[in-house]
């Protein structure tokens, strides 16, 4: 009894993720209208927000697949929390980068203070910057997955409470034009929800690929111990969690954390 | 009972707990033996607040370099001694668990047939003690160094704010020292951890405290923010209680 | 029905920073697929490094750890 493939799925989903880039960038370039204000510098709207969006909901999702972990205690659920996590921090340096870049089209600087979900967006990536540096620091492998995961549902809290306390605290001086996702007209509103569809799929594939690539190293990995006869459980140095498909038996009564692994996951329910 | 160096004081209290809880005495004894046992050993090691309060008297002094001025006021002087507060309770925030994880405290109080996050509660009461400990020295320190209006008038709402700007600051702490502790690196993620989560703490405390320090028209500090200290103190409160029992299992 | 007659930024100003913004989406895959070929390739290799120590463990029956000692701790 083996894990179902976190495969499964994956060239579906990959092909309806080009279609909705394809389809997005479309819209954006020729179907939405040039905006009054900020004209064609307006576009990065477009690829900024939804990557804001996603990484957010990332973040979250984590925490969430965290939970599923600290209750289950199975290893799969703090590897898709990893994954999860892992991806949303890629995505929330695109958003500062993007973010960046239309301040210094909109306003002339690099960076400005005066936005706030810019501004709370920060706080948050250089929070989770270190749930990599986290999960590096311990070795057990365990306690790695279950610290992380309180690090995780700790910072998933964190990300609105954060967001809620700068808009608080920011001054409406000036007009907060990077954010606005109110008051849209119609086609513009609709080249927005296309574009999120798109990164929202975009975020989808990369984890399942990235789950799909963890899943084969750990098959291969325990494909070498059963070959070799070894009893040690293998120890990475990297942060990735070590997970073993369900079907990995123990070489020796000793290897406690195969039969940890063992005990603990439960059949089917995969990607 | 002296410490020497081989005796661990923190193994030696849980033992002195255990009874007492095998006794059935719950919850509340225990947090009350482990936090006479924390705050013995603060008393006779003296290493973190006299460490804390150093460190924030010393920051004034660098502030008044830094910014090149003689005194500051409202905003900037809400913000002097935010900044300051936190950085010298991040240095408590290290120490919080280092002798529990060196000294098989842990272990100690893990046998004991007794609530985990009696721990918790213990640890974060020690934590907001050393705080206000902090407090008593650096603010004034601070109103003397480099405050231009007295403080006089401002110490009730001030007071307020430190307080449930401490209780958060103490819960994080304690939640991160406990992550971070026994970690390869925990002397740099302690820090790093804590200051994102601090910076709600920030907004609201320098909100609540800038109009205490105005030197003309000074007013309290505003509902709205205390409000937001408040919940915020009561949202990670509610976390680190779910979560703690999660990072002492083992 | 919203059309700009005086753009904020000139098309060229603009156009430099939005094409900059989607280069940086579009580098970001693009960084993340050489990652992932970088680690595909490794595993190919571990495969065909297992399919080798097979047929070797095939003639000696006994000799399987000597290959396995040869790379302990090769697991990333």
């Amino acid at each position: 009894m083996s894990s179902r493939p976190y495969g499964n799925g994956l060239r579906a989903l990959s092909f309806a993720t080009v279609a909705a880039i394809t389809g997005a960038l479309a819209l954006v370039f020729f179907y939405a209208p040039l905006e009054a204000e900020q004209g064609f510098l307006q576009k990065i709207f477009y690829v900024h927000v939804p990557l804001a969006i996603v990484s957010l909901c990332g973040f979250v999702l984590g925490g969430l697949l965290a939970i599923q972990h600290l209750r289950t205690r199975d290893p799969r659920w703090d590897m898709r929390s990893y994954v999860a996590i892992h991806i949303a921090l890629i995505f929330g340096l695109g958003t500062l980068i993007t973010g960046s870049i239309w301040a210094k089209g909109s306003w002339g600087h690099w960076w400005v203070w005066n936005e706030p979900t810019l501004v709370s967006f920060l706080i948050v990536w250089l929070l989770y910057a270190t749930y990599q540096p986290l999960r590096f620091a311990i070795e057990d492998p365990e306690r790695q997955a279950r610290y992380a995961s309180v690090f995780a549902v700790t910072a998933g809290a964190f990300v609105p409470l954060n967001f809620i306390a700068v808009r608080m605290s920011t001054s409406y001086l000036h007009p907060r034009t990077l954010s606005s996702t109110s008051n849209l007209p119609g086609p513009m509103a609709l080249t927005f929800l296309i574009s999120l569809l798109a990164i929202t799929l975009l975020y989808a594939t990369l984890c399942k690929y990235e789950l799909t690539a963890k899943h084969t190293r750990a098959q291969v990995r325990a494909l070498r111990r059963r070959l070799s006869g070894e009893t040690a459980p293998a120890r990475g140095r990297s942060a990735a969690p070590v997970a073993l498909p369900d079907g990995a038996m123990p070489a020796a009564p000793g290897e406690t954390l195969g039969a940890r692994f063992g005990a603990g996951s439960a059949p089917g329910t995969a990607g | 009972m002296s410490a020497t160096l081989g005796e661990s004081p923190a193994a030696a209290a849980p033992a002195a707990g255990a009874p007492a809880a095998r006794r059935g005495a719950g919850f509340g004894s225990t947090v009350a033996a482990v936090l006479r046992k924390e705050l013995l050993v603060e008393l006779r090691t003296l290493e973190s607040v006299p460490a804390m309060s150093l460190f924030a008297v010393t920051t004034f002094v660098i502030f008044h370099f830094a910014l090149n001025r003689g005194s500051v006021e409202g905003d900037l002087a809400a913000g002097v001694l935010w900044v300051t507060l936190l950085f010298a309770a991040i240095l408590g925030v290290n120490r919080l668990f280092v002798a529990d994880a060196d000294q098989g405290g842990f272990d100690a109080f893990l046998l004991a047939p007794v609530d985990r996050t009696a721990l918790l509660v213990a640890k974060v009461l020690t934590l907001l003690g050393f705080l206000v400990a902090l407090e008593i020295v650096a603010v004034p320190a601070f109103s003397i160094l480099l405050l231009a209006p007295p403080v006089g008038p401002a110490l009730g709402g001030l007071a307020a704010t430190l307080a449930l700007g401490d209780l958060g600051v103490a819960v994080i702490g304690t939640l991160v020292a406990a992550m971070a502790v026994r970690t390869r690196a925990r002397d740099l993620l302690g820090p790093l951890l804590t200051l994102p989560l601090f910076v709600p703490i920030v907004i609201g405390g320098v909100r609540c405290t800038a109009p205490l320090l105005e030197l003309t028209h000074r007013s309290g500090p505003p509902a709205r923010w205390l409000a937001t200290l408040g919940v915020y103190d009561l949202v990670f409160g509610l976390l680190a209680f779910a979560l703690f029992d999660f990072l002492v299992e083992d | 029905m919203l059309l700009a007659e005086l753009p904020a930024l000139p098309l060229h100003t603009a156009g430099k920073y939005v094409a900059a913004a989607y280069i940086v989406l579009f580098a970001m895959v693009l960084v993340y697929v050489a990652i992932m070929a970088v680690r595909m390739s490794r595993t190919e290799r571990e495969l065909g490094e297992l399919l080798e120590q097979l047929d070797r463990d095939g003639r000696e029956p006994s000799g399987g750890d000597a290959a396995a000692r040869r790379s302990p701790g090769a697991v990333e």
